[in-house]
């Protein structure tokens, strides 16, 4: 079973803005990356054409990972707002 | 209630988690006017657990509130299990003692326990807001005075009790901790399958209400620092694994969290503990692992800090526990505010009891027993040694071929002397002393 097809099982209340907002010019300069691999739920990438780091804040687990592996400090993290994000039914 | 509410709280926790509903429960009992903001849309909502509870720290703290408790099973099989590459040992322990009521620990699933727990304490009088984060503290003069969400959403109380998790948000913008360090943490995924209890009892051979908790390490982590577990549930099975983040950021070449579930998933031992299993949940969380080193400070003057969000959470090695610190210092941080209360004195020298208390506890008593284990777990041999070489003794151990077998302390006396006696088991032995 792939990750997303994992994530598809669990409720999301997905919000309009995004929780996590990168800082694009710290990516740039970064050869790390290691967002792309503590991700639980793999919701970095990089996006082809522009280059840019991104992340599907609507399959967040919210767990802090990226936070904290992300020692450059590109990201501006939050939990999603409150009403938003996993909410989960068995934990 | 808005920043044109003049209201003001007595206290107000942040997060209802273990530790921030306990607090609330000893406070809202003693009368204190109380309320919990909880960022998911019920408690629970945004907790995770691997898990299992052990009873009698609950029941010394709280003595009587956990017979309704929605928990799972009571653990009766306890296996640790070591993993090579191709091959695993474990050890597994039945006993009576784990028969006897008041049963020693139960596997448990935060959605349904915390949203007991929830209601609890809300029968005990306090006022449960969800769908709250708490973005900042309000800090006058220095002392903490209350929390606010987004621009202008105000609660002011006379303290706040920090109970927000791991990530530890509210103690970090109140400048009682660092910013995490990546070797202090692991993430940890797991998986709730489904399967009918009859399925469990007969895989686990459990009888009806019993269950099994098994610990598994070694290869499953490819080298990094963690493990596995599993928990049987009344109708589920809890199944996942902690890796260091600092192991996953310096691996290489780099693996990803969730193939590192799949691939545990696939060993020949658990793929058939769970095959015709539905998964029904996919979880994460983060696990505090600096120990004693990676604390918050406790308190400042109009806060305190409890529960993970403290840091008070501990890998143990034969366990891994969280959940009866957070209650622990949630009943000891209410009692000191209960203290503080007479005197209506919150500074810092009045809430330094919390932390004194807790040293006297067993909370910051394993904390310190325990402090060498992230040292001793960053050994790789651990991993990618041991495991291998006690399935390889094993397997030689029970090899009948064609030949005549040797007597059996030939064989044992050769395999430990060519695998265990070298000067690296002799450090690791020493190693062992400090854990």
């Amino acid at each position: 079973m792939n990750v997303e097809t994992k994530l598809g099982l669990d409720v999301f209340k997905i919000d309009t803005e995004p929780h996590i907002i990168i800082d694009q010019e710290v990516c740039k300069s970064c050869e790390d990356k290691f967002c792309l691999y503590v991700c639980p739920a793999k919701l970095y990438s990089i996006n082809r054409e522009s280059g840019d780091l991104e992340i599907e804040c609507s399959g967040c687990l919210e767990c802090g990972t990226c936070r904290i592996a992300c020692i450059h400090g590109a990201l501006d993290w939050n939990y999603a707002r409150g009403g938003y994000g996993i909410q989960y039914r068995f934990g | 209630m808005t920043a044109a509410d003049e209201e003001k709280v007595e206290v107000v926790v942040v997060g209802a988690g273990l530790a921030g509903l306990t607090t609330a429960y000893v406070l809202a009992q003693a009368g204190v006017d109380t309320v919990v903001v909880e960022r998911g849309d019920y408690p629970g909502a945004k907790n995770v657990t691997g898990g299992r509870i052990y009873m009698h720290p609950l029941r010394h703290y709280l003595p009587g509130l956990w017979d309704e408790a929605p928990l799972e099973r009571h653990v009766t099989r306890e296996t640790l299990t070591m993993m090579a590459e191709d091959a695993s040992t474990a050890v597994t322990l039945d006993s009576n003692r784990f028969r006897e009521e008041p049963y020693h620990s139960y596997t448990i699933l935060r959605g349904s326990f915390d949203r007991w727990f929830g209601d609890k304490v809300a029968e005990a009088g306090a006022f449960i807001l969800p769908k709250y984060r708490a973005d900042d503290v309000l800090v006058e003069d220095g002392r903490v005075v209350g929390i606010v969400m987004g621009e202008d959403d105000e609660i002011r109380a006379d303290v706040v009790v920090a109970a927000d998790g791991v990530l530890s948000l509210i103690a970090e913008k109140a400048g009682l901790r660092e910013p995490h360090k990546p070797e202090h943490f692991a993430v940890s995924a797991k998986e709730v399958i489904e399967l009918p209890a009859k399925s469990i009892e007969e895989r686990f051979n459990l009888g009806p209400d019993e269950g099994a908790a098994q610990l598994y390490f070694g290869a499953l982590t490819k080298g990094m620092l963690g493990g596995g577990f599993l928990y049987t549930n009344k109708e589920s099975i809890s199944l996942g694994f902690v890796v260091g983040i600092e192991s996953l950021m310096e691996r290489e070449p780099k693996i990803e969290v969730h193939e590192l579930m799949e691939d545990f998933k696939a060993r020949p031992e658990i793929r058939n503990l769970v095959s015709g299993g539905e998964t029904v949940e996919y979880s994460a969380h983060v696990i505090p692992e600096g120990g004693i080193n990676a604390m918050s400070k406790l308190y400042s003057d109009g806060i305190v800090v409890v529960g993970e969000a403290a840091g008070l959470g501990l890998n143990m090695l034969l366990t891994v526990r969280g959940m009866e610190f957070a209650v622990a210092s949630g009943v000891v941080a209410a009692e000191v505010i209960k203290e503080a209360r007479k005197t209506g004195d919150y500074s810092a020298a009045s809430l330094a009891q919390y932390e004194e208390l807790l040293r006297d506890s067993f909370v910051l008593k394993d904390l310190q027993t325990y402090r060498n284990v992230l040292s001793f777990m960053e050994n790789p041999r651990l991993f990618n040694y041991y495991p291998q070489a006690v399935s390889d003794m094993f397997a030689q151990l029970m090899w009948i071929d064609e030949n005549p077998k040797p007597k059996i302390s030939s064989t044992v006396i050769s395999e430990v002397l060519s695998r265990f006696v070298n000067w690296s088991t002799i450090k690791d032995a020493v190693g062992f002393l400090r854990i």
